[in-house]
């Protein structure tokens, strides 16, 4: 089988420049069928840039983008893709079945009124305006009209944000469901839970740049740190001197140690604190790795790509 | 990792091909709801119907009687076409204005819609409020003042007002890219108002100071007030020329509108 033939987008090289404005810097990104890709990363990181690039709605000044082997701004291309951005004022007046109607009716084979429905959960709104819905009840109909075109692709951008817990897990459900029927997901999220969720691969970007891609297991692991807490007298600045302790903090009565070798620090806790109580220890989420890996960017982020465009 | 074996050609495979049909299905259904969408919006149509309306109630009905029948025919055409410009103007300009403003342009933008789908739409329920308002006009004219207008005079003025609402839809699109969301509706009232008056659209030409009669020829309003007043058989001179102005503003206006959304958005 032609390696390249399940590669459903593409961006390679991909530099993007407002002014003396650099939003992408060399971005090198590959889909394949039937995965969901996770772009995590701080505001301005070039998240948005990247997705605009790979819909057409902008061009790049360096490198490609390709969807389906096309340019994206074919119109062949994005009708095999759906599309849930994270503003779109759609119009108020129009009902959520007329809505899912006209969108419908840009592809050459579209889901049911029905099923699209169904699958995001709205079957019980096809009647009502889209304004007179509340913020999450819109997000949901956004999301049935990213999948009523039965699209091989469909990009998420912040697709739970303002949704009650409830909501998110449906769309979650919904998500996984697109996946098993061998649909491509690319999502954007500030949630680092949702990408552990759901995806199988995860990119970090910052500052317009691929900072880390790999499976959510392969990101945790370039950060191999682990969490010990415990309620103990021993003095949070000497721990934080001993050896393999990446840090030691004291939050009230607990004390918090990041490490690299747990067992090694465990070893010496219990054995200078023996009324050491209430241990835990704990891997490092996605959270820490992510932490990690864009720490450097935290500095500078204030000055720097604050106006990425949307 | 994926089961199917699939084609191993690198490009387009699978995808069923959009059949002709389903694309100028794509174009109705836009047009649909676009025209539905305003319809159902109070704040867009009642200007649209009311003033045009109530102008010509109040200046060619109630005030025209001591003018006599004329005067409520010759109003008929200058109300026509000042209710006519409004859902050019405004319908194309606020709502490309807002649209680019609140992302649903760039949201149509990313979606498959057939090219130029979105400005048909806007043209075409453009061109279905400039209908109802001569409709308006028309039956208030005949019902209350008495205009008498054939049928054929009728059409012509409802062929003028359909057709005629094309320049100022093109006019109101340059404006809804040059200018963003809330600021639309302010700069669009300083074209319609003062480009109305100056064509003589609520004071008739010949009272006003020859200055302002000799510049008129530049707004498209003047010459689709001549068209207008030719359709009801109350201007005989030749309109072919001022078709032919009405067509270039249109051309232009939408050339460098549609230059500035493709490169801006």
């Amino acid at each position: 089988m032609n390696p390249t033939s399940d590669v459903v987008a593409r961006l390679s090289g991909a530099i993007k420049r407002y002014g003396t404005l650099t939003a992408l810097d060399g971005v090198d990104l590959v889909l394949h069928r039937g995965e969901l890709l996770a772009v995590l990363g701080p505001n301005g990181a070039g998240k948005s840039t990247s997705i605009s690039l790979l819909l057409g709605l902008i061009r790049p000044d360096g490198g490609r983008a390709e969807l389906f082997g096309l340019d994206p701004q074919q119109i062949d291309a994005r009708r095999r893709i759906g599309v849930m951005l994270q503003s779109a004022m759609l119009p108020l007046t129009l009902r959520v079945g007329e809505l899912l109607k006209l969108v419908a009716s840009y592809y050459p084979n579209p889901r049911s009124l029905e099923e699209s429905a169904a699958l995001a959960g709205i079957a019980d709104l096809l009647k009502r305006p889209y304004g007179k819905l509340s913020g999450g009840q819109q997000r949901r109909v956004q999301f049935a009209l990213a999948l009523c075109g039965r699209p091989e692709l469909v990009f998420l951008d912040e697709p739970t944000v303002g949704m009650d817990i409830d909501a998110r897990q449906k769309l979650w459900a919904a998500m996984r469901a697109l996946v098993a029927e061998g649909c491509s997901v690319v999502l954007t999220t500030h949630y680092l839970e949702e990408a552990e969720a759901l995806a199988q691969r995860v990119v970090v970007m910052g500052k317009g740049r691929v900072l880390s891609e790999g499976s959510v297991d392969a990101l945790r692991a370039q950060v191999p740190l682990t969490r010990i807490r415990c309620v103990t007298d021993l003095d949070a600045t000497i721990v934080a001197t001993w050896p393999q302790v990446a840090s030691a903090e004291r939050e009230g009565q607990r004390m918090r140690i990041s490490t690299n070798a747990a067992e090694d620090v465990l070893r010496r806790l219990l054995h200078a604190d023996a009324s050491l109580s209430e241990l835990e220890v704990q891997r490092a989420g996605l959270a820490e790795a992510f932490t990690e890996l864009t720490r450097e960017e935290h500095t500078e982020e204030e000055s720097a790509i604050k106006q990425e465009a949307a | 990792m994926n089961a199917v074996s699939m084609s191993t050609s690198p490009s387009v495979n699978a995808s069923p091909a959009m059949s002709t049909k389903r694309v100028i299905g794509a174009y109705v259904a836009e047009a649909r709801s676009e025209c539905i969408r305003y319809m159902r919006n109070p704040g867009f149509m009642l200007p649209i119907l009311l003033f045009p309306t109530m102008f010509y109630l109040l200046f060619g009905i109630v005030m025209g009687k001591s003018e006599g029948a004329d005067a409520a025919r010759y109003l008929l055409a200058s109300y026509g076409v000042f209710g006519v410009m409004s859902p050019g103007l405004f319908g194309f300009g606020i709502s490309l204005a807002l649209e680019r403003d609140g992302g649903l342009l760039t949201y149509k933008r990313a979606l498959p819609m057939p090219p130029g789908a979105y400005l048909l739409g806007k043209m075409l329920m453009a061109m279905v409020a400039a209908a109802i308002v001569i409709l308006l006009l028309l039956t208030m004219g005949v019902a209350m003042a008495h205009v008498a207008i054939s049928a054929q005079q009728a059409g012509l003025l409802l062929l003028t007002g359909v057709l005629g609402v094309l320049p100022f839809c093109a006019l109101g699109m340059l404006v809804g890219t040059l200018i963003k969301g809330q600021g639309a509706p302010g700069m669009l009232n300083l074209v319609y108002l003062p480009m109305s008056f100056l064509s003589g659209l609520w004071i008739p030409m010949q009272m006003l100071p020859k200055v302002l009669q000799q510049i008129a020829p530049i707004w498209p309003s003047y010459h689709l007030h001549q068209v207008a007043l030719a359709a009801i058989g109350m201007n005989h001179d030749a309109i072919g020329g001022h078709v032919l102005v009405l067509g270039g503003f249109a051309v232009v206006f939408f050339a460098i509108a549609a230059r500035r959304l493709r490169r801006y958005g």
